[in-house]
């Protein structure tokens, strides 16, 4: 047993934990932070990604040891780091993941939202290519990765001020209604979640 | 094809609905962005004790002995559990229950369970495992399914009616397919294999047990089948049910991996009784290959016979199923090999004879597109090599065999929505397939492929004459709506799906309905998240609750204004007198008003299946109130030096129905053909010559990474079926299944092989070039 000194989310934390544990243990099993998820322990699935000082690194393959000093971001800090910077509501990756149907099982999510993170705070425009790359530490087996890239650069299109992209079948969509009702406008879903 | 629109004749989609068919953001999307939805492993209940499990190293052997003592000797362990203390046989088909929590007397593959132990740790509980001591009698292993098939001892299971190897056989014929052959023009018969792969769902099986002080237990696991678990625990710990709480926390993904009830579940929650003490177990990612239950391998030959014109004259089919060392969904599995071929196209005589084995590897089971994936991949390859003889065009070939809507199939399931041939209009218009099939240089093809998928079925895998799909709907003075189901919310969306349908059915915005789901003590039951039944059968139960309780409201306000019911429309969460609409209220004043007419508002709905199948043995499984229909095309690129194909895209058509919300519908589209993708030229779960996994992990076991998926393009056919909740249909299963023969046909069209053993790895694609290469001169 040890007591390791972290920096979490903002916060300074003296925590003691069995000296061979990984940082994800220590978020999950010590300090309740559960969103960082465990797939598979061994640095293969990536639903463990935290930011260590703006970096996606594996949690399951961290040691606590190594990282006193150093700030540590899980997807527990996302909403209050973008509160405090005078954001409303989430950080816009949190609310575009959503927007484009990113989020199914959820589960690899956190992962694939924090290495989203890092990609576009390093390159606010990624190409399709670019988003691939950034993202292929992180599996996810429910969406084929189709409404995660548009998610990526939803988020990019709007930092752009540009017209968003969209898929194939919404923009059928759209002509249909169009078509039948000439004067409606384009749908816009609601921001939150539940009232 | 049925009215386009049921809720208005002629009306377009998205003009009648407020809520439905419109982009909506699901009920649990934020809490999963930010970290605050538990999952099953998430839970930490206070004293909670950590259990491991003691795995079998021989993939065949009868238990001589088993020594706990210096286990239960280590600090730190409060019990240790063997198999003789949990002897209840169980199985999620009632008909085969041949599964044990723990091995009683005999391993059947490299990784069953052997015993386990729950300690204050983790670590201690692993250290306690390593302790136990077996003395084994190995026997000899069967690994060959077709050694399975001529082999009858060792009999796996030895206490079976039957004493041999057979899992179980079906023989089904319909017509006369043999009478065919004489009078066709063409006669394409071929072998065709399909490898087993898994489901590999992001988070792994675990499961929490607490006995309370009350004396009734509570167990939160990562299924989706919570009635059934709900069933096997009462059966197998000899609890009463009503002393048993099934809870399903947020889950990380299923895809049919997490139906079956599990060792795990069983041992937390006799754990949990022993010691007094909550009891955790979560599953390494190596131990969910050996949980398994993905796709069958499985060796299949077909003979298609066809007119001069391309019309089937007869399809007969003899299938060798790979079972592993359970039952598991079997029985069904082995009808669903043949049962769900039989569409979209019009088949005159069909046969099948599937035949399903066990093996001492572990078992297999439902993975999305359950039995009839393996099936539609070996036929729609050998359907495309009819039309390359014939010389008909791929698509040309599926639109004249078109079984049609609204008709019957040779196996006697009935049909109603059909939308197959604006599935194929809207790939070969997307693709490019006119201007670009057979015309692109050596190398790189195109290739379709069609299929069709169950919406549920009416078998409900135990006999019973209740409700398939159950709702119960409280109204709260606040405005809010909370609804209970029993259905498995697993990534799909079924939470969503039911608060958007009782909104629209109300007239309230979907972020004024709260879902609590999947929870035995609190919600009404329903059977579970498999066979793509959710949206169609809990949706039609939420609609039948709300639209009582719509009533209740409406009359109680068109009284309060002296009105007609007739006149009183909410929408959006305003009551609207349609004769006068400044005269308004809020969705709160109207339940108030209700309430004080009818007392405590509530309202119940259900779903049952009507009659459906043919009349004969196991003419009910398989039989669907709704089909679901895709068709694909993908664009491959075949390197001849290397052997590697890349599919670079895939265009896909789904008739959904209607699209609910066309986000959801989308993601499924594109995550079903992924998967689809991934198991043509990825994965492949295969056991050594002694049965031992060839590699658990998720490097070893490789799934498709962003760099590996194809660009997919989803597209929605919406059919609008009469039976369905709005219309709706499936959408989570069937467009997978004709991902993997419209490749396999592409890479036909690009460098001209069949491919027809799964999964093609280069290997497979050099030695098939090599092979045509002396061909080709031959002819030359």
């Amino acid at each position: 047993m040890r007591v390791f000194r972290l920096q979490v989310n903002g916060d300074p934390l003296d925590v003691a934990a069995p000296e061979h544990w990984s940082l994800l243990e220590v978020l999950r099993y010590r300090l309740g932070l559960t969103g960082s998820k465990q797939g598979c322990d061994k640095g293969d699935c990536g639903a463990c990604t935290v930011l260590i000082d703006g970096t996606p690194t594996l949690a399951c393959l961290a040691l606590p040891a190594t990282l006193e000093g150093k700030d540590i971001t899980t997807i527990e800090g996302l909403r209050p780091l973008h509160q405090k910077a005078g954001g409303q509501g989430v950080d816009p990756v949190q609310d575009a993941f959503d927007r484009c149907g990113a989020l199914q099982c959820g589960f690899c999510q956190p992962g694939m939202i924090l290495s989203t993170k890092a990609l576009l705070s390093d390159n606010p425009d990624p190409s399709r290519r670019e988003i691939q790359d950034a993202l292929a530490g992180n599996l996810c087996r429910c969406t084929g990765y189709t409404q995660i890239f548009q998610a990526v650069e939803l988020v990019a299109d709007e930092v752009a001020g540009r017209e968003p992209r969209k898929p194939a079948w919404a923009q059928a969509r759209e002509q249909e209604i169009a078509a039948a009702s000439p004067k409606e406008e384009p749908f816009q879903p609601e921001h939150g979640g539940q009232a | 094809m049925a009215a386009r629109d049921q809720h208005g004749p002629g009306a377009p989609w998205g003009k009648d609905f407020h809520v439905v068919g419109h982009a909506q953001r699901k009920v649990d999307a934020m809490a999963k962005a930010t970290g605050e939805a538990v999952y099953t492993d998430d839970i930490q209940l206070p004293g909670m004790l950590h259990a491991k499990m003691l795995r079998s190293p021989h993939a065949h052997a009868r238990i001589v002995s088993i020594d706990t003592s210096k286990a239960e000797a280590l600090p730190g362990v409060h019990a240790v559990l063997v198999g003789s203390e949990l002897p209840i046989k169980y199985g999620v088909i009632p008909w085969t229950p041949d599964e044990t929590a723990l091995a009683v007397d005999k391993v059947r593959f490299i990784g069953d369970e052997v015993a386990a132990v729950a300690a204050v740790d983790e670590d201690t509980a692993q250290a306690a495992v390593e302790l136990i001591e077996v003395e084994y009698e190995i026997l000899d292993a069967i690994l060959d399914p077709e050694q399975a098939l001529v082999t009858p001892e060792p009999a796996i299971h030895e206490d079976r009616k039957r004493r041999d190897n057979i899992s179980k056989h079906v023989d089904l014929s319909f017509g006369d397919v043999d009478a065919q052959v004489a009078e066709a023009a063409v006669v394409i018969e071929e072998d065709y294999e399909f490898s087993s792969n898994t489901h590999t769902a992001i988070e792994p099986h675990c499961a929490v047990a607490q006995l309370g002080a009350d004396g009734r237990l509570t167990l939160w696991s990562a299924t989706q089948i919570t009635h059934y678990v709900h069933r096997a625990i009462a059966r197998v710990l000899e609890l009463h049910p009503a002393r048993v709480r099934v809870v399903q926390p947020c889950l990380g993904g299923a895809f049919g991996g997490k139906s079956d009830p599990f060792s795990l579940e069983f041992v937390v929650s006799k754990l949990a009784m022993k010691t007094g003490r909550p009891v955790k177990m979560l599953w390494t990612r190596e131990e969910v290959f050996y949980a398994h239950r993905g796709r069958h391998a499985m060796k299949m030959h077909y003979r298609t016979t066809a007119t001069a014109n391309g019309m089937i004259t007869g399809v007969d089919a003899k299938l060798l199923i790979d079972g592993g060392s359970y039952s598991s969904f079997g029985l069904v599995t082995t009808y669903y090999s043949g049962q769900l071929l039989t569409g979209p196209y019009d088949f005159p005589n069909y046969r099948f004879d599937s035949t399903r084995v066990f093996t001492n590897k572990p078992p297999c089971g439902p993975k999305r597109g359950h039995g009839s994936v393996q099936p539609r991949f070996a036929f729609e390859v050998q359907l495309d090599e009819v039309a390359h003889r014939l010389g008909i065009d791929p698509i040309e070939i599926r639109r004249r065999n078109f079984l049609g809507d609204h008709t019957t199939t040779v196996n006697g399931q009935r049909i109603t929505s059909n939308g197959f041939l604006e599935c194929l209009d809207a790939v070969e218009k997307a693709s490019g397939w006119k201007e670009r099939h057979g015309k692109m240089p050596f190398g790189r093809g195109l290739g379709v492929a069609g299929s069709m998928y169950i919406s549920g079925t009416n078998y409900p895998i135990y006999p019973n004459k209740m409700p398939q799909a159950g709702i119960q709907i409280k109204v709260d003075r606040s405005g809010l709506v909370t609804v209970f189901t029993g259905g498995n919310d697993i990534g799909q969306g079924s939470n969503s799906m039911v608060a958007y349908l009782v909104a629209e059915e109300l007239g309230i915005r979907p972020r004024d309905v709260r879902v609590v789901a999947a929870d035995t003590d609190l919600c009404p039951v329903d059977l579970g998240a498999y066979s793509s039944r959710v949206t169609f059968m809990v949706g039609n139960a939420a609609i039948d609750a709300a639209r009582k309780l719509r009533k209740q409201i409406t009359e109680s306000v068109a009284s309060h204004w002296a009105t007609a019911p007739s006149e009183v429309r909410m929408i959006n969460g305003v009551v609207i007198d349609l004769q006068d609409p400044d005269r308004t209220m809020s969705q709160r004043e109207a339940f108030h008003l209700a309430e004080e007419a009818h007392d405590t508002l509530g309202s119940t709905g259900s779903y049952n299946t009507p009659t459906l199948g043919g009349d004969y043995r196991g003419g009910s499984i398989g039989a669907s109130p709704a089909y679901s229909f895709t068709a694909h095309i993908a664009e491959v690129e075949v390197d001849p030096e290397t052997g590697r194909i890349t599919v670079d895209k895939v265009w896909v058509a789904h008739d959904c129905g209607r699209a609910l919300n066309p986000t959801i519908v989308a993601g499924q589209i594109e995550g079903s053909t992924y998967m689809g993708a991934g198991e043509v030229v990825l994965e492949e779960h295969t056991m050594n010559r002694f049965g031992l996994h060839q590699g658990p992990s998720l490097l070893d076991y490789r799934i498709p990474t962003s760099l590996d998926t194809p660009d997919i393009e989803a597209h929605m056919v919406e059919s609008i079926d009469p039976e369905g909740p709005y219309g709706a249909k499936e959408a989570g299963e069937g467009p997978l299944h004709s991902t993997i023969p419209a490749i396999a046909n592409a890479v036909h069209d690009a460098v001209g092989i069949r491919l027809r053993t799964l999964p093609f790895h280069p290997s497979k694609v050099l030695r098939a070039l090599a092979e045509q290469k002396p061909a080709q001169e031959v002819q030359a």
